[in-house]
């Protein structure tokens, strides 16, 4: 059976958010700007083991750099960032391998490896990690694509998917060696509503099946609802609002409102 | 007035960052060679799309330069009557100027290309940040195999451009100018030895260094989409080639101190 797929009926919620455990993400005092444009002006987060932290905000607030900082694809200016207790804000490239391999990142385009086909781009991250027996990786990969309802395209190349197609193997590329955490760069845009839904329901999966830590960037509010155990609101640099779907929905405050709606300004 | 100071100024600031840039490649592939990870499959692949895959134009670029040459030096010669020692000419020429630059040039303009042009586009649509977080480093997985295959690849492709040019001007001088063989090949073989070829494959070598470098660069510093990547692959070409016509020259300097010409 396919370990990673939820199973009807089945009851396997084991693993949730762990409240009292020290935070397996956590950023502090983080500033970033690139040239005279500030991006990031002091942003304090954590994530919780096992938990969903959904991250919303405007477009152009920073919060896939926000994400790419917290695997240290992007250098801060200041501040510091934890993931599992280790700083990685200043670490030397070489340095982050051991902690790159146990988060896995979805990108927002999918970031697929043009010259190879789909099961070679999901097999990479267990072949860099060492894996050497073939069945099993092959046994894992078809897993991993069954997962996001690919498992009939291990051949076809990148360029003759959809992009919704494409972005489901990087969520499974993503996913593939069992992660301790995973990033997500809006996992859902560009997704039907069906696609969009089980791509959600994985994310609900990985965490009550295996404690997979989730930081979710999203703009998908039906999404948020669905999945988030806390959400995050990212504006001006820094974070403005963070509590669960429940406090969000009540906040009373005008400009998470507006943003809730779709409504507010008329600028472009 | 500020404009007249600050515009060479910034000319010069720029091309201070971009040495820089290609010495911190050059510092993390030394880093790579003797702390990174190795892709020997890659080294295969890089090697086959280098050195088998330019073969047609390494022969037609070679061959036809020493045809022309043969030629060009049989219309001299003739008139001072040596025509004979157009071989001698030729090889020496071949071996240590025109089979390295011809073949840099060449090589810059097919591979160099092709690896800022596959690189600039991992780049902007963030395959380069895809590598990284899955724990492999851009250089040890992109550059260093290149490097190698080019290490390996250019000396033996301009041995190959040197004695295609050295067979075309036989084929030119004993066929179509009817210089007698053994004249052609007993000069050839009183002005040629080793030490040119020689030359011409150590020439070779930094060669590919400089066209890996440079458009390895280019590709892994391509930003602003496709346009980026175009910009990116033509400065690859353009600076690469001119590194190598410049290069050359000491090299050429250099190395008649060690291999004196004519003496």
């Amino acid at each position: 059976m396919n370990d990673l797929e939820p199973v009807e009926g089945e009851d396997v919620k084991v693993h949730g958010p762990l409240w009292d455990e020290p935070p397996y993400i956590e950023v502090t005092g983080l500033r970033k700007s690139f040239g005279s444009q500030k991006i990031h002006n002091g942003i304090d987060l954590k994530v919780n083991r096992g938990e969903i932290l959904v991250l919303i905000g405007g477009s152009g607030e920073g919060k896939s750099v926000l994400l790419k900082q917290m695997i240290g694809l992007i250098t801060p200016d200041e501040g510091v960032v934890q993931i599992d207790g280790v700083d990685i804000a200043n670490l030397p490239e070489r340095k982050l391998s051991e902690t790159r391999s146990k988060v896995g990142i979805l990108f927002q385009d999918g970031a697929l490896f043009d010259s190879m086909t789909v099961a070679e781009n999901v097999a990479f991250p267990l072949r860099q990690g060492g894996l050497k027996d073939r069945k099993e990786m092959a046994d894992r990969v078809k897993d991993a694509l069954t997962v996001v309802g690919l498992g009939e395209h291990l051949a076809k190349m990148p360029i003759n998917l959809s992009g919704g197609m494409r972005k489901r193997v990087a969520l499974a590329r993503a996913i593939v060696g069992k992660p301790d955490a995973v990033l997500y760069d809006e996992p859902q845009s560009g997704l039907d509503p069906v696609v969009s839904g089980n791509i959600d329901r994985l994310i609900v999966n990985l965490r009550d099946r295996y404690g997979i830590t989730s930081m979710v960037v999203t703009h998908d509010m039906k999404s948020v609802f669905r999945i988030a155990d806390r959400v995050a609101f990212l504006k001006g640099g820094q974070i403005y609002f963070r509590g669960t779907p429940e406090e969000l929905k009540n906040t009373g405050d005008s400009v998470i409102d507006d943003f809730l709606e779709g409504s507010g300004s008329d600028e472009f | 007035m500020t404009d007249f100071i600050r515009y060479p100024g910034r000319l010069v600031l720029r091309l201070l960052e971009y040495l820089g840039g290609l010495g911190m490649l050059g510092r993390e592939v030394v880093i790579s060679i003797f702390a990174g990870k190795r892709f020997p499959r890659l080294l295969g692949e890089q090697l086959v799309s280098i050195g088998y895959g330019s073969q047609a134009v390494i022969i037609v670029t070679g061959a036809f330069t020493g045809a022309v040459f043969a030629a060009q030096s049989f219309f001299q010669f003739q008139k001072y009557g040596v025509e004979s020692t157009v071989g001698a000419l030729v090889s020496v020429a071949m071996a240590r100027e025109l089979g390295p630059v011809l073949t840099g040039l060449m090589v810059a303009g097919r591979v160099g290309a092709s690896m800022a042009a596959e690189i600039g586009t991992m780049k902007v649509t963030e395959q380069i940040d895809a590598l990284r977080s899955m724990a492999v480093h851009p250089v040890d997985y992109l550059v260093v195999p290149r490097l190698a295959a080019m290490m390996i690849s250019m000396p033996l492709l301009i041995a190959e451009s040197i004695t295609f040019g050295i067979l075309a001007s036989y084929v030119m001088a004993v066929h179509a100018f009817r210089i007698e063989p053994t004249w052609f090949l007993t000069h050839l073989r009183a002005h040629t030895d080793f030490s040119d070829i020689f030359i011409g494959m150590t020439k070779g070598f930094f060669f590919g260094v400089i066209i890996t470098l440079i458009s390895c660069w280019q590709g892994l510093n391509a930003r602003n989409g496709a346009v980026g990547v175009g910009q990116g692959t033509t400065s690859a070409v353009v600076e690469s080639s001119l590194l190598i016509l410049i290069v050359n020259f000491f090299l050429t300097m250099l190395l008649n101190q060690f291999y004196p010409l004519g003496v």
